[in-house]
C-alpha cells in the first residue's frame, strides 16, 4: 500500500511541488525568524563583550527612574565626584576614572545636516585617554574647552578631518568645536556596532552633557593584582551603599545584550505571528490541493478498495502523502529561511549604518525542530479531512463513470455559521470588555475562528457572489466559459477564495483602524489646535530631535506673533509608575499658543488631563510625588485638570522642573499668530531662527497636522508588506487551483480546441476563472476586514478614535490588484490549456 | 490503391498522405502515401481494424493532426500547410465533429453546446435551420438539461446537432455509436443518413462495426496505412464478407 502511495506521488510531481510550494513559504517565513534574531542575539552579545572587554568593574549612581528598552532611553543618574575619591580608597582598586557617556552628542555633518542613527546611541563622552581596545587613527585627544575628539565612524560621516570645525548639538544649543583627534577601535574598526561617538574635555561634557558639574555618569574601576573583577564587584557593593549599582565588565555585557535580547525577542514574536498568518493560509491551499487531488484519484482510490484495501489504508495513504509532503517542504523552507534570515540580518546591519559585526549566520535548534514540527502539523491537519472523505469513496466508483453528485452545503454552511458567531463573539468580547492578559489573545482567537467560520461559509455565498461577477465577463464565449467553470465547484472555489481573503481581510481591517485614527487626529488637530505655526523634528536616532528654547523667545518678539511657547518631555516616576509627561515654561502662554486658557503654574504645581485625573484618582488639590530622570523627587499640587487634548500631554509639569528632566531642550514649539496675520508673514522668521538647529522645522498646522497622519501610511505600509507572504501564498493557490482544474478539464478542453476555440479565446478563459476567483476573494476580505476594522476602531473610541473611515480608495486598489493577482495567477496555467495537443487531450482518461 | 470518388465534387480529399509516428526501433509508420477523396453530400465510411490508420486518416482530414508527407484538403483548401489559427477557424466554421464519447462541456445546457461553435464564431443560428435540427434530433423537451441529465444516446444526439448546427462542409465523426446500445446507435445513425440524404450534408465516419458502416453510401478498407478496398451501397453483409477477406490477406501473423 505505502510503495502505491509513493509511486502515485511521485507521478504527479506537479502537485507535490505546488501543495508544497506554500508549505515551503510559511517555514522558510518561520525558521527565517530564528536565524535573524539567533544571528542579531550572537552579534550583540559579541558586541557587548567587546565594548566592556576593557572594564573590570564599572560604579554608577542608581537610576532615578528605571526605564526598559521598550520604553526608552535609561538616563543615568550623576555621580558625584566625591565617589571616585571613595572608590580610590578602596582596597582591591588600582585605579578609579570617572566617565561620562550619554547619548545625544549630535554632529553636524559638512553638508549641515545632523548625522542620524538607526539604532545605535550618539555618545558624548569625556576623554580618558586611549584604552585597551582603541587606538588613535590622527591627532590627539581633546586638551583644551574648544577641543574634540571623534570615533572615525562620525569622522567619515561628517566629513571632517583633523582641524574643521565641528558643529555639534548637546544639551546645550549648536556650539563649534576644534577637531583635534579620530580615534578607532582594535580589529581596524571604526566604531564598536555603528555607535558615533564625541569626546571633550572632563569639564565640557560635564557642562553639555550632564548640565551639572564635577559629576560622572560612571566610574571605571580596575582592579589591583590579583584581584577579580567579581571579587572587586563584591567588596566594592556593600562599600558604596544601595545608592550604586556595582557591576564588572561581564555583567554589564550581559545586561545590555538581555535588554536588547528583550527587544528581539518581541520583533521575534511579532515576524512568527506574521509567519503563522501566511500558515494559516497555507493550510487552505494544501486542504484545497489534496481535496482536488482525492477527487481526481476517486477511481484509483475505489479500485484500491474493491481489491481489498481497507479505509484505514485509504486514509493512510492520503496522510503518508502529507506527510511527504510536509517533510520535503520543511527541509527545503528550513533551508530558504537560514538564506532569508542571512540576508535579513544583513539588510538589518547595513541599515545600522553598517557598523555591526553580525556573528556567522547559524541555524539554532529551534529553527529547526519549528520547521519541521510546523511543516509536518500543517500539512497533516490539512490533509486530514481530505484523507477522511477519500475513505468514505466506495468500490463501486471504480466501475462508474465518476459523477461524483455536488454534496449539499447545508452542513457546511450551518457549521460556518456557528464557527462565525463564536469568532466575532469572541472578537467582541476582547475588544468591548475588560479581560486583562486574555483580551489579545481572544481578539487574535476571534479573528482566526472568524476566518475559519466564513470559509465555511463561503461555499454557500460563492454561488449568487461568484454568478453575478462572472457576468461581468459573459459577454464573450471564453469569459461565459471562465466564470460558469469557476462556479463549477463552490468549495474549490470558496477555499482557493478564502485564502486570499484571510490576507486581504487584515490589511483592510489595519487600514480602516488607521485611516479612523488618521482622519480622527485631523478632525481633532482642526478643532482643537489654534497654533499656526509648529515647530517638530523627525525622529532621527534613539533620543528625540530638539531645539534651542532661545528660538521660543525670539519669535514671541516677531511683530504678529501673539505667542510662543516650547514643550519638553520625560519619563518619570510617579509612584511606583511610570508616566510620561510634558513640562513648559508658562503654562499660560501655552495655553495661549495651543488654543485654550490656562493659568500659570507655580513651581510646586501641575496641571492635569481628565482622563488622567481620573486614572490615578486625582482631583484638584491632590498631592503627587514626582521623580524626574534626574534630581531629587519633588512634591506638586494638582491646580487643575484640563479636558483631555485641550493642551499637549496628559500630566503638565512646571518650568522649574525641566532643569530634571533627561532632556532639557525643547522637542516641540507651538506658536500662534494674532487675528488676520498671514502665516506666510511668520512662518520665514521663525524658520531662520531655527538656523542654528536642523534636527528641527518650523510648519504650518496643516503641514504638520498631515505629517503626524503620514506615520499611520507608514504602519500600513509595513502591514503591507508582512502581509505580503501570507497574500503571495495565497496567490499560489489560485495558480494551484486554477493547474489542476485545468489538468482535470483535459478532454474537455481538448473538445472546446476541437470546435474551433482558438488559443488565445482558451487563455482568455481561463483567466476569467482566476480572475473571478481572486476578485471574490478580494472582496469577501474586503468585506470582513471592514467589519473587523470598524469593531476594533469601536473599541478604541475612548483612546481617540473619534470616527470610523471607511477607505474606499484602498478597498478599491485591493479588488483591482486582486484582478491583477488573477491575471498573473492564470498566465502559466493558461497557457499550458492553450498548449494542450488537442488529440492526446481527447484520448485522455 | 486510392479510393476515389465517383464523379461529383470533392468536399474532402486526402493526397498521399503519409504519417510517421515515433523513430528508428518504435517508428510507427500509421499511414502509408494514402489518397482519397470524399463526395460532397456523401455518407462515406471508414473501415479497418484497430491499428489500420482509420483514425489517423480522419484526424489528418480534419486539421486535428498534421501530416509528414502529401496533402489534404477540406473543398478547396488545403489544410497541411494551416497554421494553429487558421485550423481553428477551419474547425469552427467548416468542420463538425462528432467524437466517440465526452461530446459535451458538462456546463453547459443541451441547446448551449449545440450553439457552442456558433457562439464562438459569435453568430446566431439561422432560426428555421435551428428547429429543422432540433426536431430531427427529437430534442425540443431536452434542451434545457445538462449533458449529466441526458442518456448516453440523447447526448450523441446533442453532439450530431452541435455538428449540423454551422452546415459544415464535412461532418466527422469517429465511432459515434461506440458507446451506445443497438437501439440508440441505430437512432444516431439513421439520424446521420437522414442529414446526407435530406439536407445534403456531408459525413465521414470512422467505426469497426459492420452494421454502423451499413448505413453509409460507400465505405473505405484500411488495413496497415493503406486503402485496400472500398465498397458502395453497403449492407452489414457485404460489409462483413469484404472485412473476413481483407482479414485473411493482411492479419499474417499477430505481433
Amino acid at each position: 500500500m505505502l510503495r502505491a502511495t509513493l509511486k502515485s506521488l511521485l507521478a504527479r510531481k506537479l502537485r507535490l511541488v505546488l501543495s508544497g510550494l506554500a508549505v515551503v513559504l510559511g517555514v522558510m517565513f518561520v525558521s527565517g525568524t530564528f536565524v535573524l534574531t539567533d544571528t542579531l542575539n550572537r552579534t550583540f552579545d559579541s558586541l557587548f563583550s567587546d565594548v566592556y572587554s576593557a572594564t573590570d568593574v564599572s560604579v554608577s549612581a542608581k537610576p532615578k527612574v528605571e526605564v526598559s528598552e521598550f520604553e526608552g532611553e535609561q538616563v543615568a543618574a550623576p555621580l558625584p565626584a566625591a565617589a571616585i575619591d571613595k572608590i580610590k580608597s578602596q582596597a582591591g582598586v588600582r585605579a578609579a576614572v570617572g566617565r561620562i557617556d550619554v547619548d545625544g552628542a549630535r554632529v553636524i555633518g559638512s553638508d549641515g545636516k545632523v548625522l542620524t542613527s538607526m539604532g545605535p546611541p550618539r555618545l558624548g563622552a569625556n576623554w580618558t585617554g586611549v584604552d585597551a581596545v582603541m587606538d588613535m587613527r590622527e591627532g590627539r585627544g581633546p586638551e583644551a574647552p574648544g577641543e574634540i575628539a571623534v570615533n572615525a565612524t562620525t569622522a567619515e560621516l561628517a566629513g571632517y578631518r583633523i582641524g574643521d570645525s565641528v558643529p555639534v548639538l548637546t544639551q546645550q544649543p549648536k556650539r563649534e568645536f576644534t577637531l583635534v583627534g579620530i580615534w578607532g577601535y582594535s580589529g581596524d574598526r571604526d566604531s564598536i556596532g555603528g555607535t558615533q561617538e564625541v569626546a571633550f574635555t572632563t569639564p565640557v561634557a560635564q557642562e553639555l552633557m550632564l548640565g551639572e558639574k564635577d559629576v560622572f555618569t560612571s566610574v571605571t574601576v580596575e582592579a589591583a593584582d590579583g584581584v577579580s573583577p567579581a571579587q572587586l564587584r563584591d567588596q566594592l557593593a556593600p562599600a558604596l551603599g544601595a545608592d550604586y549599582v556595582v557591576k564588572t565588565g561581564d555583567d554589564l555585557a550581559e545586561d545590555s545584550s538581555a535588554s536588547i535580547k528583550e527587544g528581539l525577542g518581541f520583533f521575534n514574536q511579532i515576524l512568527l505571528g506574521f509567519a503563522g498568518i501566511a500558515l494559516f493560509v497555507g493550510i487552505f491551499i494544501i486542504l484545497n490541493t489534496f481535496s482536488i487531488v482525492v477527487a481526481q484519484r476517486t477511481r484509483e482510490l475505489a479500485l484500491l478498495r474493491a481489491i481489498g484495501a481497507s479505509r484505514r489504508q485509504v486514509i493512510n495513504s492520503v496522510l503518508v502523502e502529507a506527510v511527504v509532503v510536509g517533510l520535503i517542504a520543511s527541509v527545503l523552507g528550513l533551508a530558504a529561511g537560514v538564506g532569508a534570515g542571512a540576508g535579513l540580518a544583513s539588510l538589518f546591519s547595513s541599515l545600522g549604518g553598517g557598523g555591526l559585526d553580525l556573528a556567522p549566520v547559524g541555524v539554532p535548534p529551534a529553527a529547526i525542530i519549528s520547521s519541521f514540527l510546523v511543516g509536518l502539523v500543517v500539512t497533516v491537519v490539512a490533509a486530514v479531512m481530505p484523507a477522511l472523505r477519500a475513505s468514505r469513496i466506495a468500490p463501486v466508483a471504480a466501475m462508474q463513470d465518476v459523477a461524483t453528485p455536488d454534496r449539499p452545503l447545508t452542513r457546511i454552511s450551518v457549521a460556518g455559521t456557528v464557527v462565525t458567531a463564536a469568532g466575532a463573539a469572541a472578537l467582541g468580547v476582547g475588544l468591548f470588555t475588560d479581560a486583562g492578559d486574555a483580551d489579545l489573545w481572544l481578539i487574535f482567537g476571534g479573528v482566526l475562528v472568524t476566518f475559519v467560520g466564513v470559509a465555511l461559509l463561503t461555499p454557500l455565498i460563492s454561488r449568487p457572489v461568484v454568478s453575478l461577477l462572472g457576468r461581468l465577463f459573459s459577454w464573450s464565449v471564453p469569459g461565459r466559459l471562465g466564470r460558469l467553470n469557476s462556479g463549477r465547484n463552490p468549495r474549490r472555489t470558496a477555499i482557493t477564495a478564502a485564502a486570499l481573503m484571510v490576507g486581504i481581510a487584515l490589511v483592510t481591517g489595519v487600514t480602516v483602524v488607521m485611516d479612523s485614527a488618521k482622519s480622527s487626529l485631523k478632525t481633532e488637530a482642526a478643532s482643537i489646535l489654534k497654533s499656526q505655526i509648529m515647530i517638530s523634528g523627525d525622529q532621527n536616532g534613539p533620543r528625540p530631535p530638539t531645539f534651542d528654547p532661545a528660538v521660543i523667545q525670539k519669535t514671541d518678539q516677531i511683530p504678529g506673533v501673539r505667542a510662543a511657547a516650547a514643550m519638553y518631555n520625560d519619563l518619570v516616576a510617579v509612584g511606583g509608575d511610570q508616566e510620561y509627561v510634558t513640562a513648559t515654561e508658562d503654562l499660560a502662554i501655552l495655553g495661549q499658543a495651543y488654543g485654550t486658557t490656562a493659568a500659570t503654574l507655580r513651581d510646586d504645581q501641575i496641571a492635569v488631563s481628565g482622563p488622567q485625573a481620573t486614572d490615578s484618582g486625582w482631583q484638584v488639590g491632590s498631592t503627587v510625588t514626582i521623580q524626574a530622570s534626574r534630581g531629587e523627587q519633588h512634591t506638586y499640587t494638582v491646580s487643575s485638570i484640563f479636558a483631555e487634548n485641550t493642551l499637549p500631554g496628559s500630566i503638565i509639569m512646571p518650568g522649574a522642573a525641566i532643569k530634571d528632566f533627561g532632556i532639557t531642550q525643547p522637542t516641540f514649539g507651538f506658536v500662534r499668530l494674532d487675528d488676520g496675520v498671514p502665516v506666510s508673514a511668520v512662518l520665514p522668521q521663525v524658520k531662520a531662527l531655527l538656523a542654528d538647529s536642523p534636527e528641527v522645522s518650523a510648519t504650518d498646522q496643516e503641514t504638520w497636522v498631515n505629517a503626524q497622519a503620514a506615520q499611520f501610511d507608514q504602519i500600513i505600509t509595513m502591514i503591507q508588506i508582512l502581509l505580503g507572504l501570507a497574500i503571495l501564498i495565497a496567490v499560489l493557490g489560485v495558480i494551484n487551483t486554477l493547474a489542476l482544474s485545468v489538468l482535470e478539464r483535459t478532454r474537455e478542453l481538448g473538445l472546446l480546441r476541437a470546435v474551433g476555440l482558438g488559443r488565445a479565446q482558451t487563455m482568455r478563459m481561463v483567466t476569467v476563472e482566476a480572475v473571478v476567483i481572486s476578485v471574490f476573494g478580494a472582496l469577501l476580505g474586503v468585506a470582513v476586514g471592514a467589519g473587523m476594522g470598524s469593531a476594533v476602531a469601536r473599541a478604541l473610541e475612548d483612546d481617540g478614535i473619534s470616527q470610523i473611515v471607511l477607505p474606499w480608495g484602498r478597498m478599491g486598489t485591493y479588488l483591482g490588484l486582486a484582478a491583477l493577482v488573477g491575471v498573473v495567477a492564470a498566465v502559466a496555467p493558461a497557457i499550458r490549456a492553450a498548449r494542450l495537443n488537442i488529440l492526446n487531450a481527447i484520448a485522455h482518461d | 490503391m486510392a479510393a476515389t470518388n465517383a464523379g461529383g465534387p470533392v468536399a474532402a480529399r486526402a493526397d498521399e498522405i503519409w504519417k510517421v509516428y515515433g523513430s528508428g526501433e518504435a517508428q510507427v509508420v500509421a499511414l502509408r502515401g494514402v489518397s482519397a477523396e470524399f463526395g460532397r453530400g456523401r455518407f462515406t465510411a471508414i473501415m479497418g481494424p484497430s491499428g489500420s490508420g482509420k483514425s489517423t486518416l480522419m484526424h489528418c482530414l480534419a486539421g486535428l493532426d498534421t501530416v509528414d508527407k502529401g496533402t489534404a484538403h477540406i473543398g478547396g483548401t488545403e489544410i497541411s500547410k494551416l497554421g494553429d489559427k487558421a485550423l481553428t477557424r477551419l474547425r469552427r466554421d467548416r468542420i463538425g465533429f462528432i467524437f466517440q464519447q465526452f461530446n459535451l462541456l458538462p456546463t453547459l445546457s443541451a441547446a448551449e453546446n449545440i450553439k457552442l461553435p456558433l457562439d464562438i464564431a459569435g453568430r446566431k443560428p439561422d432560426p428555421a435551420w435551428w428547429d429543422t435540427v432540433i426536431d430531427t434530433v427529437g430534442l425540443r423537451d431536452r434542451l434545457g438539461h445538462r449533458p449529466s441529465q441526458l442518456s448516453g444516446g440523447q447526448q450523441q444526439r446533442v453532439a450530431c446537432a452541435r455538428a449540423l448546427i454551422g452546415r459544415p462542409d464535412v461532418i466527422f465523426a469517429d465511432e459515434p455509436t461506440g458507446n451506445l446500445d443497438s437501439r440508440s446507435g441505430a437512432e444516431v445513425l439513421s439520424f446521420l443518413r437522414d442529414s446526407v440524404r435530406e439536407h445534403d450534408q456531408t459525413i465521414v465516419m470512422v467505426t469497426h462495426d459492420p452494421v454502423a458502416a451499413s448505413y453509409a453510401d460507400r465505405v473505405v478498407f484500411l488495413a496497415d496505412g493503406a486503402i485496400v478496398d472500398e465498397l458502395a451501397n453497403p449492407t452489414p453483409e457485404t460489409v462483413l464478407d469484404t472485412m473476413k477477406r481483407l482479414d485473411k490477406h493482411t492479419d499474417p501473423v499477430m505481433l
